[in-house]
């Protein structure tokens, strides 16, 4: 819990990683992607404060201790949910794997939510380990990759008869939060892989599930905003919003929140640190800190109250996977706003 | 807003009269997403033209695994810029410090266009991709435009009645109608000043405040991107020193 002038902040950190991309797990063959994956990570930690950089060694693969410290101890980390990225294409034990995260968490209970990823094109024997996963884990949320390049496969999207499969099969299984990936990748080479259009039919078909859009599309915020604003259960993750913006581009934070806000509103935007991309302190602190700034070029935008922040910050994660957060927040876990956004004139 | 060219990490060759016209050549490429010159962004890192009228120009990009399709489009429209220049007779652009390096800067070589670059990796041509982000730059040249009209005291609700004509002589309002130009959208004096990039026909007040929200969003979304692109350049490159245009933050 982080306390701030004698207001509480229940910290959800929606967005976490325990990786090993050092050079002792890189695939013999694979290395410069494996490498350029790693490096290309860290030079986004760049746009965190400059006293927050880490080496490259440290980063590559850093211990148990040290990530619980970073979020826990000092990064006023309440719960943190893992977030799992395979490329076992790259790293001989992937990059970043559910049964690690699971491992981890089982090790600190009550600390983590342990997501599972799947992969419409693996059929039968993929929903089988959805189905072990989730149990073994008691899973609550899916991350997925629906740009990933596979053998002849141009990646994947979310309108297919496959993945209703699999969405079904979440519901089955009490899994309710589907994250899905839409940001920067890398194959298939020509594919604008930001389309959101497979979320929006998804999220139409699937009324009871939440899709929440990590990095909110970026860079194709404008896309995402316009789509989120017709779907009642598609959210906001805001991991690289807060950590790629926040200190390194102010200004633009500040309008990118406050278009965040006018589409889609307070109970729709999911903290996530991106660790270990950036540590979770300066973000919590910086944010709790931060307003929409005076001068009239924000004059389009509203302030943020205290109450939107604790949101933002970790009830609306809250709400979605059902943790339990101290009785004086609970109120503000479950109050739900209308966006400001823009009549549909 | 700032016309400079970043000078400092160019090689003088040993043309001088030819090479500031490769350099304003190059100042014609834009990144397809950013919709800003090569030349400001930073991502020229070598520009040299030998006695005999050979360029050789080297681009660098803020991350190893920039989208291909982004940097194949910069690779080549910088290949066709720098060889329309009168005197250069052989023109080399080599893209460095990313992924698909190699072989995009051979395919520009060859003129193989992308699908022949990158065989079964690729369906399409780049064409429908870079036509999507012209669009998303009009959008984002509208609100430059109708925002600083409004600023002025123009009514939001004449707006609808307005032609492009009738906006103040400013260097937004001609990128604006060279975009306009490119996607083959009107852009004369007489056309409407907000017209709807996709169809071309003019946006009527009852869904000009809805048009603009969007507007607004595309160039803060744009504008956000310019600047994360150009804090992971320098994160990257700590030597390069982008010039400042209205992507970078005024602080």
């Amino acid at each position: 819990m982080y306390t701030k002038d004698g207001e509480n902040y229940f910290v959800v950190d929606g967005h976490t990683h325990f990786w090993d991309a050092s050079p002792a797990n890189w695939i013999r063959g694979q290395e410069k992607y494996a490498k350029g994956w790693i490096e290309c990570f860290h030079a986004y930690q760049g746009l965190g404060p400059a006293e927050t950089h880490w080496p490259i060694e440290k980063f590559q693969k850093y211990s148990e201790e040290t990530m619980m410290r970073d979020l826990f101890d000092d990064g006023h980390v309440d719960v943190a949910i893992f977030q799992p990225t395979n490329l076992r294409q790259w790293y001989v034990n992937g990059f970043n794997t559910t049964e690690v995260d699971g491992a981890m968490s089982e090790r600190h209970p009550g600390k983590f939510v342990v997501n599972t990823t799947w992969d419409p094109r693996e059929g039968d024997e993929g929903l089988r380990a959805l189905e072990e996963h989730a149990k073994r884990w008691d899973c609550k949320g899916v991350k997925l990759y629906t740009a990933e390049w596979r053998g002849d496969s141009r990646g994947w999207n979310l309108k297919s008869a496959e993945s209703a499969r699999y969405l079904e099969k979440c519901q089955e299984l009490g899994i309710r939060n589907i994250h899905v990936h839409k940001g920067p990748t890398i194959w298939p080479l020509d594919k604008d892989a930001f389309d959101v259009s497979d979320v929006d039919f998804a999220a139409t078909n699937f009324p009871e599930l939440n899709f929440i859009v990590e990095h909110v599309g970026l860079p194709r915020i404008e896309d995402f905003c316009f789509m989120a604003t017709q779907e009642p259960n598609v959210y906001a993750g805001l991991a690289v919003v807060i950590g790629g913006l926040m200190h390194a581009r102010p200004r633009f934070f500040a309008k990118v929140m406050g278009e965040l806000m006018f589409w889609l509103g307070e109970d729709k935007l999911i903290f996530g640190a991106d660790y270990a991309i950036w540590e979770p302190r300066w973000q919590v602190e910086g944010f709790v800190d931060w307003n929409m700034p005076e001068d009239d070029e924000f004059g389009d935008y509203g302030k943020l109250t205290v109450t939107q922040k604790k949101k933002i910050l970790g009830l609306n994660a809250a709400r979605l996977y059902d943790l339990k957060v101290p009785a004086d927040l609970e109120d503000a876990k479950e109050k739900t706003t209308e966006p400001v956004g823009v009549p549909a004139s | 807003m700032s016309g400079t060219t970043g000078t400092a990490q160019v090689t003088v060759g040993s043309e001088p009269e030819i090479r500031p016209a490769v350099w304003s050549a190059l100042g014609t490429v834009r990144d397809p997403e950013l919709d800003e010159p090569l030349t400001e962004l930073g991502f020229v890192s070598h520009c040299e033209v030998s006695p005999t009228g050979e360029a050789l120009v080297r681009l660098r990009l803020p991350t190893y695994f920039c989208a291909p399709n982004f940097a194949f489009l910069m690779v080549a429209d910088a290949y066709d810029a720098v060889s329309a220049v009168p005197g250069i007779r052989r023109t080399v652009v080599e893209l460095t410090d990313h992924f698909a390096a190699d072989v995009i800067n051979s395919g520009v070589a060859a003129r193989a266009g992308f699908l022949g670059t990158f065989g079964d990796e690729a369906v399409d041509e780049l064409d429908g991709l870079r036509a999507d982000f012209v669009r998303k730059a009009v959008l984002a040249g509208t609100d430059r435009v109708c925002r600083a009209m409004v600023r002025a005291g123009t009514d939001p609700a004449s707006l609808a009645g307005l032609a492009l004509g009738d906006a103040p002589e400013s260097t937004d309002r001609e990128r604006l109608r060279a975009r306009r130009r490119e996607l083959g959208l009107p852009s004369t004096d007489r056309d409407p000043l907000v017209l709807d990039p996709a169809t071309g026909a003019g946006v009527e007040e009852a869904g000009m405040r809805r048009h603009l929200g969007f507007a607004r969003l595309t160039r803060v979304s744009q504008e956000a991107n310019s600047g994360v692109c150009r804090g992971m350049l320098r994160a990257r490159y700590p030597e390069s020193q982008p010039t400042a245009t209205q992507g970078q933050e005024q602080t």
